[in-house]
């Protein structure tokens, strides 16, 4: 992926206010910037399939929810579990659940894709609600939130809200930079071609069901990254995680901030962020309708999302000289 | 399980898939013909339902509530069409999804704002409030006759669709678009009936399942992903399929509650993952 030099500028601003933000940001919205970037690392993970990869899953939070749950079970009730367990156990977990889906979807292909996502969502989302024993509907607590330890060390607090925060950061540059690097290796290209034409690049030779699928696992377990910190910010996990409105939403954040950019879904996620809690302010009862009057408007209004607008103005400056 | 009790399931089971034919054949139709991805189809199922219930209580007669409330359906799904949707036809699915996500949030919180968030109830008409003796248990005779009503859309619906002229146009404009139009019919206008009868089909349903089913929000998403289920399996765009889909989900959803009742609601979903592995275009799809 190739910057160009407003974009550069605009991203290294970004970190840098983000890096500073906890030291003159308020609790409050520490809390909802954190909530904002893990949002951002979902919103990424879907769009290496929806933007890049050309395929639309309407059934992305089944991996947000499912490593999220995962992260509950592991944990004890009386006390905190260790990252280095934790975290691998989450992510092989996901991982696996997203190459047995994976297997069945990438067959299919359009709108027999979106559908087919929505319904493996949709039986993770009646397993967990129905199952009494992982707290059904109401969902289940994590207590504690997992601990860092080198030998006897412990190398980050997770409890503290700021060291949590940070940990937060470094996870979504993290999260950037190796989507970066996937894009920019030779798979990269292979799936770009797929989204391109398809046809023609499985005439070039390459196995494109095997590169949707392995997309397809990578996507699941980014999305299952973010579902472990989810879990671990908000320390409940419950259906309403991997229902069809939380895979509606994020594909929302993705198309509004601008696919096929992994930076237009960060900025997605804080502008819907920051709406939602505006809306919230303003009509409390009913803001729904609000954030449903908004997504409508920008449909039909702003088809390249926030990013497009952006990179627009950029040009158009960039024509003017 | 007694011949009795197995009876009862088949019919209720027959009962349901009728009732999402009627849902999910609008779906198919949109689909099939105007390319359209409607997410907000069960949200119109769930304006149905309330009008029934508004309407009611206002004059008491679920006859006569359905009599006013389908053309405020079909009027309903008409502007819908002409201010929303008609603006998408050349725009990826993806922005399809995303609109009809949006009506759906504002219908859902337009229905919570006009009548609130409470479980409603729309009684049976005392006409049909009866019911038939089966073996030792008994049968409600409005669940037949729902039935009954259902068969007869579903077969008007194929003789319209097959016979007339309306029929000729839309099936024409669903596979040779530019032909259609190039031959002189006007392809916007078939596109607005349909999606009209499309939401006027699921409005009523919700109508008369009303009294079966308590009125509620949220009823719409329900049905709305039961429905992609059946359209899924039966191949989108075939109304044939829609029918064949909506019964193999109406009766396993009726008898995985008895058999399964552990994993009953994922057993409709295990069905279409398993069809699909089968058939990736659904049973009766045209190959893509």
């Amino acid at each position: 992926m190739t910057h160009s030099r407003p974009l550069l500028t605009l991203l290294i601003l970004i970190i840098a206010a983000l890096t500073i933000f906890p030291v003159f940001g308020d609790e409050f919205y520490q809390e909802l910037v954190i909530r904002l970037m893990i949002m951002g690392i979902f919103a990424m993970s879907l769009d290496l399939l929806i933007g890049y990869t050309g395929l639309v899953s309407f059934g992305h939070a089944a991996f947000f929810g499912l490593s999220g749950y995962m992260l509950a079970i592991i944990t004890p009730e009386t006390e905190a579990v260790s990252i280095w367990i934790a975290l691998p156990f989450c992510l092989l977990v996901t991982a696996l659940a997203a190459l047995i889906i994976g297997w069945f979807s990438v067959r299919t292909s359009g709108i027999y894709f979106i559908m087919i996502t929505l319904a493996f969502a949709q039986m993770f989302y009646y397993y967990f609600n129905e199952n009494q024993y992982l707290g059904g509907s109401d969902g289940i607590f994590i207590f504690f939130k997992p601990t860092i330890f080198v030998g006897d060390i412990q190398i980050l607090n997770l409890n503290n809200p700021q060291s949590f925060y940070y940990f937060v950061l470094t996870s979504l540059i993290g999260s950037y930079l190796v989507l970066s690097v996937i894009l920019q290796a030779p798979f990269g290209q292979v799936i770009r071609g797929i989204l391109a034409n398809e046809k023609r690049t499985r005439a070039l030779g390459f196995n494109t069901q095997h590169y949707k699928l392995v997309s397809f696992v990578i996507a699941g377990t980014l999305a299952g990254f973010a579902g472990f910190l989810e879990a671990a910010a908000g320390g409940i996990i419950s259906p309403a995680h991997l229902g069809w409105h939380e895979s509606g939403a994020i594909m929302m954040v993705v198309i509004l901030g601008g696919m096929g950019t992994l930076y237009g879904p960060i900025l997605g996620a804080f502008v819907m962020g920051f709406l939602q809690d505006y809306f919230q302010e303003i009509w409390s009862a009913h803001w729904l309708l609000l954030f449903g009057m908004f997504i409508i408007f920008v449909v039909l209004f702003l088809p390249k999302g926030i990013a497009g607008l952006f990179l627009q103005t950029i040009n158009r400056k960039g024509n003017g000289k | 399980m007694d011949f009795a009790t197995f009876l009862i399931q088949i019919l209720n089971g027959v009962q349901y898939g009728f009732t999402l034919f009627l849902v999910a054949s609008g779906l198919t139709l949109i689909f099939g013909i105007m390319g359209i991805i409607n997410l907000a189809h069960g949200a119109f199922y769930m304006v149905g339902a309330y009008l029934s219930f508004w309407l009611f209580g206002i004059t008491e007669s679920l006859w006569i509530a359905i009599l006013i409330g389908l053309p405020i359906m079909i009027v309903f799904g008409y502007a819908i069409e002409r201010l929303a949707i008609s603006l998408l036809y050349k725009r990826d699915h993806l922005y399809q999804v995303l609109l009809s996500y949006g009506l759906i949030l504002v219908l859902n919180e337009m229905q919570k704002i006009l009548w609130g968030s409470d479980f409603n109830s729309v009684p049976v008409p005392d006409a049909l409030s009866i019911s038939i003796p089966m073996g030792n248990q008994e049968y409600p005779v409005y669940r037949l006759f729902v039935s009954l009503v259902c068969m007869v859309i579903a077969s008007s619906m194929y003789i319209i669709i097959s016979k007339t002229r309306l029929g000729m146009m839309i099936r024409a404009g669903a596979t040779h678009r530019e032909m259609t139009q190039a031959l002189g019919i006007n392809i916007s206008r078939i596109f607005a009936i349909v999606f009209s009868l499309g939401a006027a089909l699921a409005g009523f349903s919700g109508m008369i399942d009303a009294p079966l089913s308590s009125v509620y929000p949220g009823m719409g998403d329900y049905i709305l992903i039961i429905s992609f289920v059946v359209i899924v399996i039966g191949g989108i765009g075939s109304v044939k399929g829609a029918f064949v889909g909506a019964m193999l989900v109406g009766l396993a959803d009726t008898f995985g509650k008895i058999l399964l009742p552990e994993f009953s609601s994922m057993v409709i979903y295990a069905l279409m993952a398993l069809i699909l592995l089968w058939r990736p275009q659904g049973l009766f799809g045209r190959p893509t």
